[in-house]
C-alpha cells in the first residue's frame, strides 16, 4: 500500500520562455508611452508647481519663496485681464459654438439635399490651423481693407465694423472667430448623436402628436444629453489653451485687452525671464481646467457605477 | 362597418415597387395579422396605415374617413414598435402621458387615464422608473400602456415580441390575446412568426413580394392555402410537396423509394382542365403509420411504402424523415407509435386533408 506524502513540494512546471514573452509583450509595448505620459504629465506638473513656489527668474532656481509669485501675479492688472478674458471667452465661445453647431446639426438632420457638401463646408474651418484662421480673420476685421472697407465700398459710407481696433470690443472679435472655427466640430458631434437616436422614437412622438420642436426638446435632445457634456468639455480645454488664435488675430492687443493666460505665461517665461511667476500663472491655468474636468470625471465615474447597479 | 379598409394600395421608392395593389379590410374589433418573410412589405404597409410613410396610390380608410393625407397624430391610431421606442429619459408615467400632454389633455384626466392603464397592465409599481431600469417584458407592457391610454380606433403592432426570449414571447403572446379580448379594439399586428399569427389573429393576411397572397381565417389558411407559398410558409415543420402525376380523374401516382409508382386515390375528383402533372401537398401531421383500424376511422387514407431515414424525437411528438422517390418528406408521429430509423413502414396519407397544386402557377387546384 502506498501513501502520498503531501508535504513534499511539487516543483511547478517550468514556464516556457515563449509563454513568458507572450505575457511580457503588452507591457513592453505600452511601457514607453506610459513612461512618456508619466514624465510629461506628472513629473513636469510637479516640477512646474515647485518652480511656481521658487524664485526662478531667467533659469530655474530652487530657492523656496512660498506664494510670492502668486501674490505678484494677482497684483498684476494684465494677468487679471487675461484671467477675466479666459472666462469671458470660454463662456461665449462654448455656448455660441454649441448653439450654432446644434442648430446646423438639426438643420442637416432634416434630410437636406447634398448633405455631404454641407457637412464638409461646416466642418472645413476645423481643418484650418488657428494661425491661418487668425490671420485671415485679422484681415477681415481690419478697417482699412476688411469687411468695413468692403461694405463702405458698396455705398454704406457710415458702416462701421472694426471690432479689433477697439480695446472694449476686441475680445468679441476673438470670440466670433473661435465660434466660426469650432461650431462645425460641435455640429459633427451633434449630428452623430442625432443620427444615433432610434428613428422609432421620432415616429412614436409623431403618433403621440408632438410637434417637431417638442419632439426635439423633450425626446431627442434629452436622449443625446451626454454628447452636450462631451462637446462642452472638449471645447473648454480648447478655450483654456487658446494661444495661437489670439497670437495671430490680435497679438493680445489693442493694448493688453485680449491677453490670454497662455499668452501671458509664454511672455513671462520666455520673453521676460520670470520663470517663477510664469509657472504660477501656468498653475492657475491648470486650476481653471481642474475646476471643469474634476467634476466631469467624478460624474463619469458616478454614472458608470449607477449604470452598473441598474444593469 | 369596417374599422380599416385598404383599397388597391401601392408603394414604390423610385422604380422599386414595395407594395403592389394591397386590398384589406378589418371589421370593428377584429385582430388582423400581417405575416410574411422579411422584405415582403408588411412593415411598410403598417407604416402607411400609421401615416409614417406616404401613399403612392390607392386608398386607406380608418372608420369612415379617408386618411391618405392625414397626419399620424390625427388618424386616431396607436402603435407599439418592435424596439418599443420608449422615451429613454422619461419615467414610465411620463412615457404614458407624453401623448396626452402634447394634445393638451387636462392633468386630472391624464392621471385618471394612467391609473386605468397601469391597473389594466399591472405596471403600477413601475410608474416612476425609467425604461433603462425595466426588463424586456416590462418594457413591452409599458409600450402597450402608452398605446392603450389613447383609446384609439385602431391598434398597430410592429413585431412587438421579436425582441423577447422564447419563453417570454409565449407569455406575452397569451397576454396580448387576453388584452385584445378585454379591450376589443381593432388591431393590425405585423409579425414574421407564423405561430404568432395563427394563435392571435381572427384573420391573417399572408404577404409575399409586396402583395397579399391570401387573406382568410387561420383555419382556412392552414387547411386550404391558396398557393404553394402560403402552404409552405404557414406551418412548422412545413408542408411536404410531392410531385405527382394524374392517372385518372380521381387518382394520382407518386414515385416510391424503390422507383416504382404508388397510386393514391383522391378524396374528391379534380376539376376539369387540371394539368397532367400536379404537386401533392401533405402536412406532416396527416401522415400516419397505416393500419386497418386507421383506414376504418379515416376512409380517405391511402397507403404506400417508405423507408425511414431519420427520427427526431422532440418529446411531445416524434418527427420522422421518410424517403419518397428522390425526395424526403417529414411525418409527425405519436412518440409511442414512432417508426424506427432504418425500418420501412407502410404510410397512411390522409387524402381528405391533402392539397393539390398546379406546379406551373403554384396555385391550389
Amino acid at each position: 500500500m502506498s501513501t502520498h506524502d503531501l508535504t513534499v513540494p511539487v516543483a511547478p512546471p517550468a514556464t516556457p520562455w515563449r509563454e513568458r514573452l507572450g505575457t511580457m509583450v503588452p507591457i513592453l509595448v505600452l511601457a514607453p508611452s506610459l513612461a512618456a505620459s508619466f514624465i510629461y504629465v506628472f513629473v513636469f506638473t510637479i516640477w512646474t508647481l515647485y518652480l511656481s513656489l521658487s524664485n526662478s527668474s531667467l533659469m530655474p532656481t530652487y530657492l523656496f519663496v512660498g506664494l510670492d509669485n502668486y501674490a505678484s501675479l494677482w497684483a498684476n492688472r494684465r494677468w487679471n485681464i487675461a484671467y477675466t478674458n479666459l472666462f469671458l471667452f470660454s463662456g461665449f465661445y462654448i455656448v455660441g459654438s454649441m448653439a450654432i453647431g446644434l442648430l446646423l446639426a438639426i438643420l442637416i438632420d432634416q434630410r437636406v439635399r447634398g448633405e455631404a457638401v454641407w457637412r464638409t463646408i461646416f466642418l472645413y474651418p476645423l481643418a484650418v490651423s488657428f494661425i491661418v484662421t487668425g490671420t485671415v480673420w485679422s484681415w477681415l476685421y481690419n478697417p482699412v481693407d476688411g469687411i468695413q472697407a468692403f461694405v463702405r465700398g458698396l455705398g454704406w459710407a457710415d458702416f462701421s465694423f472694426a471690432l479689433t481696433a477697439n480695446r472694449n470690443t476686441a475680445i468679441y472679435a476673438v470670440i466670433i472667430t473661435g465660434i466660426w472655427q469650432s461650431s462645425g466640430f460641435a455640429m459633427a458631434l451633434f449630428l452623430a448623436g442625432l443620427r444615433s437616436v432610434d428613428p422609432d422614437l421620432v415616429k412614436a412622438a409623431q403618433i403621440d402628436g408632438a410637434s417637431v420642436s417638442r419632439t426635439y426638446r423633450k425626446v431627442i435632445l434629452p436622449t443625446i444629453a451626454p454628447i452636450f457634456l462631451a462637446v462642452a468639455v472638449i471645447q473648454i480645454q480648447f478655450a483654456i489653451k487658446t494661444f495661437d488664435l489670439v497670437a495671430a488675430l490680435t497679438r493680445g492687443g489693442p493694448g493688453v485687452s485680449t491677453t490670454f493666460p497662455a499668452i501671458y505665461v509664454y511672455d513671462l517665461m520666455f520673453q521676460r525671464g520670470q520663470i517663477g511667476e510664469g509657472a504660477a500663472a501656468a498653475m492657475m491655468m491648470l486650476a481653471a481646467l481642474a475646476v471643469v474636468l474634476v467634476p466631469y470625471s467624478l460624474w463619469i465615474v458616478w454614472r458608470r457605477r449607477a449604470e452598473g447597479r441598474n444593469g | 362597418m369596417s374599422a380599416l379598409m385598404i383599397r388597391d394600395l401601392h408603394k414604390s421608392y423610385g422604380g422599386l415597387e414595395i407594395l403592389a395593389g394591397i386590398n384589406l379590410e378589418a371589421r370593428t374589433g377584429e385582430f388582423i395579422a400581417l405575416v410574411g418573410p422579411s422584405g415582403c412589405g408588411k412593415s411598410t404597409l403598417l407604416a402607411m396605415i400609421a401615416g409614417l410613410e406616404t401613399v403612392t396610390s390607392g386608398e386607406i380608410w380608418i372608420g369612415d374617413r379617408l386618411v391618405n393625407s392625414v397626419q399620424p397624430k390625427d388618424r386616431d391610431i396607436a402603435m407599439v414598435f418592435q424596439s418599443y421606442a420608449l422615451y429613454p429619459t422619461m419615467t414610465v408615467r411620463q412615457n404614458i402621458t407624453f401623448g396626452m400632454e402634447s394634445r393638451g389633455v387636462p392633468k386630472a384626466e391624464q392621471a385618471e387615464a394612467v391609473k386605468r392603464v397601469a391597473a389594466l397592465l399591472q405596471i403600477e409599481q413601475l410608474l416612476n422608473r425609467k425604461p433603462g431600469q425595466l426588463s424586456g417584458g416590462q418594457r413591452q407592457r409599458v409600450a402597450m400602456g402608452r398605446a392603450l391610454v389613447r383609446d384609439p380606433k385602431l391598434f398597430l403592432f410592429d413585431e412587438p415580441l421579436s425582441n423577447l426570449d422564447a419563453k417570454l414571447r409565449v407569455d406575452m403572446r397569451t397576454e396580448i390575446k387576453k388584452l385584445h379580448h378585454r379591450v376589443g379594439k381593432t388591431t393590425v399586428y405585423v409579425t414574421h412568426d407564423q405561430v404568432e399569427a395563427m394563435t392571435l389573429a381572427s384573420r391573417i393576411a399572408v404577404m409575399n413580394q409586396g402583395s397579399v397572397q391570401q387573406f382568410d381565417t387561420p383555419k382556412r389558411i392552414y387547411d386550404r392555402p391558396t398557393n404553394m407559398f402560403v402552404a409552405g410558409f404557414m406551418g412548422s415543420p412545413a408542408m411536404n410537396f410531392i410531385p405527382a402525376r394524374l392517372t385518372g380523374t380521381t387518382s394520382i401516382a407518386v414515385r416510391a423509394a424503390d422507383g416504382s409508382d404508388a397510386t393514391l386515390a383522391l378524396a374528391a375528383p379534380l376539376p376539369v382542365g387540371a394539368p397532367k402533372d400536379v404537386v401533392l401537398g401533405v402536412r406532416p401531421e396527416h401522415i400516419y403509420r397505416f393500419t386497418t383500424d386507421l383506414k376504418s376511422r379515416k376512409p380517405a387514407v391511402q397507403s404506400m411504402q417508405a423507408p425511414v431515414e431519420l427520427v427526431e424525437p422532440t418529446g411531445a411528438e416524434t418527427l420522422a424523415v421518410l424517403r419518397l422517390g428522390d425526395l424526403e418528406i417529414t411525418g409527425r408521429f405519436e412518440p409511442d407509435d414512432a417508426p424506427i430509423m432504418g425500418e420501412t413502414i407502410t404510410l397512411g396519407i390522409d387524402m381528405s386533408r391533402a392539397c393539390l397544386f398546379d406546379p406551373t402557377t403554384k396555385a391550389l387546384l
